[in-house]
Parts: C-alpha cells; structure tokens; sequence
C-alpha cells in the first residue's frame, strides 16, 4: 500500500480545508493541478482538462476544483442539500493506474476519514453522458450508505473509444464536507477556519447567490435571448470547426478548444432553458442531440492536434513544405 | 487425480452480475476441458464482489492418445498436394498407406494423437475463457485492450495432488497466473499463497472473505432475524434484495437501527422502497402494528466500535433520505386535499405518451371511455368505472412516484382516499396495472377489472393501430404482458366478452384480426404453461366463437380432458380411419360426400346400429354445443366410439355396389360433421 496506515491525519475544521488536502494529496500523488475552467459548466467533466484530454495516446494526470451549476437544482439556499452552484473536485489520470482504487482511498484518509471505522464500498454505477456521447463503467463510492464519489473508467467520449482508457474520480465536494464536518445543512457548514478572526460560514459565502440566481433561472432568464445564444454557440462551433486546418501564413492550428468552449456554452444555455421550463420532453432528447453533436465534432477536431496524439510529423495538404 | 482452483480477482464486479457469472465460468472452463478429452468428477464456482473461482475435483492429468486416419489426395496426385498432407499430417511419405478407393488408389495416414498434459489444456481454455467471457458490459482500463467487468488485477490457477500444489503457467495480457491472492479489501489486505481449494477457503475465511455468497446470504438472514427478534420486531423478507447484498459484501455484518418517530406516518411501501432502493436496507416490521418501524443494514467489515459510527452514518442518510420522501408525501397529499387526485392528474395532457398516439391525459380519457363501455361486462357501474379510470393514472403526476416510478398505483390508492374517493375507486388505482407477471395476483374486484381490462386494451388496440407490435424479441411497450393481462382478466373472473367487441371500442384503426391472432398466440403458451397439449388449443381455436376467450378455455379443457380417456383416444382414432378414407374418396372422385346418408341402403345391423347412434349423437351433442355444455357434448361424442369401430369392423366401404359405397362415405360424412361441431379434430396429433 502506499500510505502508511498508521499515520492518522487530525480531522479538518473547513471546506477549504477539504479542498486543500486533496489538492496536496493529489500534487503529492503526481497530478498537475489546474485551476477551475473560466466557463459556466454542469460538471467537472467537461473541463477540457477532462473531455478533451481523456481523448488520444498521450498520458495526462490532472486534479482540479470546478464550479459547477445545475440551475434546476436550485433551491434558494433553502434546502440542506441542493444548490444551483457547488464544487467537485475532479482527477482524471490517463492511462488508469492499476493501483487507482488504492490512490482514491487514501484521499480519503487525507482529508480525515477513518477509514478503520467506516464502511467504503464500491457500488455499481454505469456512467453516461448523453451530452458529451461519452460512457464508461465504475461505481459510486459509499461511505456507510453516503454517496462520496464517482469513480469511472471512460471507454468514450466525444464518439471516439478511449485508448488508452481514463481513470476519472468526482468528488461531490459540499456533501462530502458537510459528511466529514458533521453539519446538517450546506449553509451551517465552516467555509474557513472557525477560529479565524473573520469566520465565514457557507452561508456568508453562497447564500445570497442561491436566492438570486435561482429566482433568475427559474423566473427571469430571457428565453428568446437564450434560445438565440444556443444558436449562435452551435452556429459559432460549427463555423470554427470548418475552417481549414491552417491558417492565412501556413501554421496548421485546429482550433479544438476555442470550438469546444461553444459547446459547453451550448450546453449551460440548454440547462438554464431547461430550468425555465421552456423545452418540452420531446424537444428535450433533440437539444441534447444538437450539443452531443458538437460534442463530437470537438473530439474529431481534437484528436487531429499535438495533444491529442496526432503524428503531424507527416505534412498535411495545408502545410508549407 | 488432481484437483484444480482458479480465482479471477478484480476490482468490485456488480452484485447484480454475478449468479450468472458463476454459471458461465464453470460451463465455459469445464465445457472447454472436457472438449479437450480431459474429464472431472466435481465442479463448484464461487463468487464475491472482487473474485470469480472455480473449483474442479478430480480431474484427469492429461487427455488420452487418440488415433486418426485421415484420407489424402490420389496416387499421381500434384507434388503440392501431396507435400501439403504430409505437412499436415507430420508424416513423410513411406508412412502412409495406399488404399483402393472408389475413385482408384488414394494415400491414408493413419498416426497417433498423442495426449496433451492438463496443464496446456488448462492454459488455454482458461485464457480463451477470459478473452471471450460474456459479460452483460465489459470494459478496457490502463493501456490495455483486454476487457473484464471492471479491471482484472490477478489470476490465480492452482492444480494440485498427493504430491503438491504447481501453478498452471498462464498469461492473459501480461497477468500471469500464480498461487496467491489477497483477503478482505480493508481488513486483510496482505497477499498469501495457497495450495488448494480446501487451503484456499480456510484461509479466506481467516482473512475475513466468506467465499460462498449462499453463506453469506444465510449469514445475513440469520444475524439480521436474530436482531430483529430480540427487539420483538420481525425481518421484511426481501430473497432478490438478500442475493444483492450477498454480493455487496465478502464480510457481512448485519446492524440494526430504528426509523425515527417522525418517518412513520409515511406509508410503510414508501419506507419500504426507499429504504431498499436508495440504500439497500432490509425492512423491520412491528408485528404488532405492522408498521415499517427499523431497518437493517449489512457493512462489510466488522470495527472496533462495533459499527456504531457505520450504524450513525447510514441513520443519517437514511433520515435525510426520509426527509426528501416525507416532503413529497406532503406536497402531494396537500394539492389532493385542495383540488382532487383529477387536480394532481391535471398535468397529464403535457405529457406525451407516444407521439403518434398523443398525451397521457388522452390515453385516461380513452381508458375512461372504455372502462364505461366494459363496466356492464364485468358487473361495474359504469359510471364509477369511469371515474375510477379518470383518476387511475393521477399518481404519475406525483412527487412521489416521479423518484419512484415502482410505487406508481400504489400511491394512487393513498391519494384517492386521501381525495375522498370511494375504496372501489381506491383499488382500481392501485390494482388497475394487475397482473403483470404470470404468478401476479389477478384482480377481481369488478370496476378494477373494467379499469384494468380499458388499460390494456387501449395500449394494444393503439400500437396495433400504428403498427408498433412486438417482433421477435423486441417488445418495447411490454405488449405481450399486456395481452396476458387481458386473458388472465377475463379467464380468471370467467368473463363471457367477445374480444373482437373489445378490440372495436378501442383505439379506432387497430387490425382487430390480426391482433386477435396475436391474442391467440399468446393464449396458445398460457394454456400450454397449464398443461394443455397444442393441438388440442389448436382443435379449438379453429371452431368458431374463438374471440371468448372463457369459452376457447373451456371447450379446451374439455377436448382435453376427453382424450385422456380411452374412449377419447379410440374416439380420435376412428375419426381419423372415417376421415383418411373420406377424404381420399372424395379427392378420387372428385366431390364431396355431404349428401346425407340414407339408412334404406344399410346393409348389416352395425351399419343400420351407427345410423342410431349418429342420430342419438346429434341429438345430444347440438343443444349441449348451444349452451356450451362441453362435457356432455363429448361425452355424446364418446358414444361413438363403440359403433364406429364395429362398423369398420362389419363393413368395407369400397363396396362393388356404387350405391352401397356411394351411401356409406355420406355416411362418413356424417361422422365428420357431427365430431367437427365439437372441435377440428384434424388438428389432433397421434
């Protein structure tokens, strides 16, 4: 094993604290740690950190925090367990360690779970994205009965199969806290230090934003202006991506990522028109096709570049000799 | 004789997956070794979350030397072709023998198979098992391209005898077989060798795994009653829930909680499924209230603090759990106070039930149309059927049943009398989607049969209509249960409806022939499930009247009953002598012989007797057929049996004497007519 399963970490006094120790675990453990994507995203898998990367032959070891919002989830900071806006914590590590399950329990021994006292299990849980036209198998991970994470290997996504396969960990970051601190509700829960001289709670932090985003997606939201911005983010997606491979001098640049920041536009307008409650079940399945389509054209685009393992030592049409 | 153990260790393989991969797993090594000429006396295969094992007892040490002969090509044949056999065959050309075929002189070889060590064998099927093992999903990990359930991390492949144990020498995708495998995930974790299945489960069992998941099934149950029984409660029985858990664990150790006080005015089925669904916990009942008032969970592994912090956390996912139930239980049970279940149902409208066959609120309002029309079939008020049918799918609309779908009607029953809607309505909400499988309890309360019966008709008449049936094995929308439903509706409560009557009031354009065929198909493999011969339901489903369902059944029941009686089968047996001959007469002469037979030609007295009898036949049988007496129809029928076969006996048939002949095949004739008016006896066998 690769801790030592007597030293016992003190148990943390605060989300952030949380977040640090497993920032410092998975630095120690060899992941680049990249800051959160500067983009309205669902989940953390569609970092480009994540789907982008876990895309091609090259070997990719990454763990970040990143915001993410699911307007329908938003409860006006009322409910104990449900916001609009929270954190997961994601590691995504290509090719899959063999030792992956063991590397996952010592992160939760580091942010100070006993694990002599409790009950891990892995639990079947088949992941799919219907958006991202992604798949993979793994489990939930339970703590006695608690979901803590999502545990995945991915065998495709964008359409493309996985090869080599990626090992994807998600932590639901508040629930695991709020397990871990012993609060009941997300707004009681130490944001910092409680002895810190200005001790903020969660509540200082995020509950005004819970109320005020989730009357702007549920009542205010400008659907038409919506509507029009998932139109000209898949109109600008396509666009970019039928651009020649290279540019007015002769430089081959594919531009996967500026194209794959539309589709994960795309997908935030579809969940805050699904939030206003202004796509029906039919008119649903169709949405999620159009951004699962550009969802794939990314992929395409990005497994044609460097990082995505492209050979370009060969020359393309487009390429000066 | 050695015996052999194999264990595939992985990460966790799903509960759900692992009965079955049990099965595959002995059926594919032992199928493979046996093809492979080798032999066992016993076969045991195992499973826990992280490992699948076979045990084999008392298998041979090689497969036996065969001999082969095998034919080549001619004498003076093409060097090539001769060069090619001998390289097939491993021979050189003074070894084979020249024999005299057919065709002129032709090369045989004839050499020895030799016998191949167990352990080759065993490499290979155990590889080629693993390379082709039929999972329901399987998946890649790491860099490699071999698939498992989840990744497979070591193999062990232990023979061993009187004189030892060895490793088999296998590598599957650079895992190489050895002698060593680890225990319990978190309370054993160091590796350990083993010599032997019996050595292997010892140690297993010291290391905190119980192999046998029936063990731990039995392990579970048993700690779990014995809990419950100490506090004067008693154990939900839940078998599919115990298989599950079995294979969540491979140290299981049951611990008991209470429901807190304020989760126990929520129905006990919605404690029941929430508790199961979400956190795989067993119901503790009260026997004396009979409320849901514990639960028992299993860990898999046993603590220092005796699972008193396991116990805590699963308390509190389950509270909060509760909370979320105990909110939608409310928010359903207050719109049904302020406007009706018609209130909670209101959004159905908006739902689409099939694109071409419109919303959900469409489909109640053609079920509540239907159920009226049926009502009086089935001894309904129509008017109460039709409310019952109104309401019926309200609950969809719940909070409730939108987190689970399972508890649909179940909660309409709730909501209905929470509406204050009468028990007979009550009922048809909850017990209206009955029966779904074959052992379902079959409704019989008269407005659920009419709501149940409006239900299943709507769904086949309308996906009859826009041609969406079931083809081979692709049933999407569940149809063939639901004509199931219909017959064991109407069978059960012995319902004279004409079905053809139903399929007209229903979706309009349905191919009423065609789906009652369908009707047939299926009434074909109930009966056949009771027993009922098939060509004894096809001698029936020919005569007419086949669209009543209770009389088909009947009829059936009595045809066959009738031929396991020896009059029935000697019956049959005339019959048929009467028909062959018939029937080649009138092919030879080229009419039919219906002319009616007239007794002033009879010859002998056993002629003149089956004139008697025939008459004295359909003298009974017509009026029993018209009030569908079948017993005394065959019964009349029965009687034939002695004058036909004096008959055949007295008479040849193919007089000389036209007229003689002529008469005696209308007199055939006869016998056909009268046995047809109870069942096609043609479609008999034997």
């Amino acid at each position: 094993m690769t801790d030592a399963p007597s030293a016992k970490p003190a148990a943390p006094r605060s989300f952030q604290e949380i977040i640090l120790r497993l920032q410092a675990y998975w630095a120690a453990k060899g992941c680049a740690v990249m800051q959160p994507y500067d983009m309205e995203v669902g989940a953390g898998t569609f970092h480009p950190a994540t789907t982008l990367r876990s895309l091609g032959s090259k070997p990719w070891a990454a763990a970040y925090v990143q915001p993410s919002r699911r307007p329908t989830d938003g409860r006006y900071g009322d409910n104990p367990n449900r916001l609009q806006h929270y954190y997961q914590y994601q590691v995504l590590i290509k090719p899959s360690p063999p030792d992956l399950q063991e590397l996952y329990l010592g992160s939760l021994r580091a942010i100070g779970i006993d694990i002599d006292m409790h009950d891990i299990r892995f639990v079947e849980d088949d992941w799919e994205s219907p958006t991202l036209g992604a798949w993979g198998l793994g489990w939930e991970v339970w703590c006695d009965g608690m979901e803590v994470s999502q545990f995945t290997y991915f065998q495709q996504v964008g359409g493309h199969d996985c090869h080599p396969v990626s090992g994807e960990l998600t932590y639901g970051l508040e629930r695991l806290a709020m397990y871990v601190l012993g609060v009941d509700h997300v707004m009681d829960m130490p944001y910092n230090d409680p002895d810190a001289p200005i001790a903020l709670l969660y509540r200082d932090v995020f509950r005004q934003t819970e109320q005020e985003y989730s009357r702007w997606n549920f009542d205010v939201a400008d659907t038409d202006m919506l509507l029009q911005h998932f139109k000209d983010a898949e109109a600008e997606c396509q666009r970019i991506l039928s651009q020649d491979d290279s540019d007015a001098t002769g430089r081959r640049i594919v531009m996967a990522h500026p194209a794959y920041d539309q589709c994960i536009k795309a997908s935030h307008l579809f969940n805050l028109l699904d939030a206003r409650g202004v796509i029906s079940v039919t008119e649903r399945q169709a949405y999620i096709g159009r951004v699962r389509t550009l969802a794939k054209m990314c992929a395409d685009a990005f497994v044609r570049t460097e990082a995505g393992g492209a050979d370009l030592s060969a020359p393309t049409h487009g390429d000066a000799a | 004789m050695p015996d052999l153990l194999i264990e595939l260790f992985s990460e966790e393989i799903p509960a759900r997956m692992q009965a079955r991969a049990r099965e595959d797993l002995k059926k594919m090594i032992t199928d493979g070794l046996v093809g492979a000429g080798l032999t066992y006396s016993s076969a045991g295969a195992f499973s826990t979350p992280r490992r699948l094992v076979l045990a084999l007892e008392g298998l041979t040490d090689e497969s036996p030397t065969l001999r082969e002969e095998r034919k080549g090509p001619k004498v003076g044949a093409p060097d090539k072709a001769i060069e090619g056999f001998l390289r097939s065959t491993g021979l050189n050309k003074d070894q084979l023998e020249i024999r005299d075929d057919k065709k002129g002189q032709v090369y045989f070889a004839s050499f020895e198979k030799p016998g191949r060590p167990a352990d080759a064998i065993i490499a290979e099927v155990l590889e080629q098992t693993i390379r082709t093992f039929p999972w329901p999903k399987a998946m890649r990990w790491g860099a490699g391209s071999l698939r498992w359930v989840r990744p497979l991390h070591s193999i062990l492949c232990v023979l061993s005898d009187d004189a030892g144990a060895r490793v088999v020498e296998v590598d599957v995708d650079g895992i190489r077989a050895g002698d060593r495998t680890r225990g319990h995930r978190f309370m054993a974790p160091d590796t350990f060798a083993v010599s032997s299945f019996d050595d292997y489960r010892a140690k297993l069992a010291a290391a905190n795994v119980v192999l046998d998941a029936e063990d731990r099934a039995q392990t579970i149950w048993h700690d779990a009653e014995q809990m419950a029984f100490a506090r004067g409660l008693e154990l939900v029985e839940d078998k599919g829930l115990l298989a599950e858990v079995a294979g969540l664990v491979e140290w299981p150790v049951a611990l008991m909680g209470r429901i807190d006080d304020a989760f126990l005015e929520l129905p006990p089925e919605v404690l029941q499924t929430s508790m199961k669904e979400h956190q795989k916990f067993f119901s503790v009942k009260n026997p004396k209230t009979g409320r849901i008032e514990g639960f028992v969970t299993v860990a898999n592994r046993a603590t220092a603090d005796e699972g008193a912090t396991i116990l805590a956390g699963n308390q509190k996912v389950l509270a909060a759990r509760l909370s979320d139930a105990k909110f939608f239980w409310q928010n359903d049970q207050r719109l049904v106070t302020s406007q009706g279940l018609s209130g909670l149902g209101a959004g159905l409208r908006d739902v689409t039930f099939h694109n071409e066959i419109g919303s959900q609120g469409d489909r109640v309002a053609r079920i509540a149309a239907l159920a009226g029309e049926i009502a009086p079939m089935v001894g309904a008020d129509p008017q109460v059927a039709r409310e019952a049918a109104e309401v019926c799918k309200a609950d969809l609309q719940s909070e409730m049943v939108y987190e689970f779908p399972e508890l649909q009607g179940i909660m309409g029953r709730y909501y209905a009398q929470g509406a204050g809607l009468s028990d007979a309505v009550a009922d048809a909400c909850r017990d209206h989607y009955s029966p779904l499988g074959p052992s379902d309890d079959v409704p019989t309360a008269p407005v659920t049969v009419a709501v149940a019966l409006a239900d299943k008709i709507d769904m086949l008449t309308a996906f009859w209509a826009i041609d969406e049936k079931p083809t081979g094995s692709k049933d999407p929308f569940a149809l063939r249960r639901s004509a199931l439903g219909v017959i064991r509706l109407i069978l059960t409560n012995d319902l004279r409806v004409k079905l053809g009557d139903l399929f007209a009031k229903g979706y309009a354009g349905a191919d009423g022939a065609d789906l009652l065929t369908f009707f047939h198909d299926r009434l074909k493999v109930y009966l056949r499930d009771q027993g009922i011969r098939h060509d004894v339901i096809d001698a029936v489903l020919a005569m007419p009247g086949h669209d009543d369902l209770t009389l088909l059944v009947n009829r059936a029941e009595a045809l066959a009953g009738f031929f396991k009686t020896d009059d029935g089968e000697n019956l049959i047996q005339g019959y048929k002598r009467a028909n062959n001959i018939l029937t080649q007469a009138e092919d030879k002469d080229g009419v039919e012989y219906s002319f009616g037979a007239e007794e002033k030609f009879a010859e002998v007295d056993q002629e003149k007797a089956l004139f008697a009898a025939l008459d004295q036949a359909e003298a009974e049988i017509a009026p029993a057929m018209a009030q569908n007496d079948f017993a005394t129809a065959m019964g009349a029928m029965a009687k034939l049996r002695g004058p036909i076969d004096a008959f055949f006996e007295a008479v040849q048939i193919n007089s000389d004497n036209e007229i003689l002949r002529r008469n005696r095949l209308n007199l055939l004739s006869r016998i056909r007519q009268i046995c047809m008016s109870v069942a096609d006896l043609n479609r008999l066998e034997g």
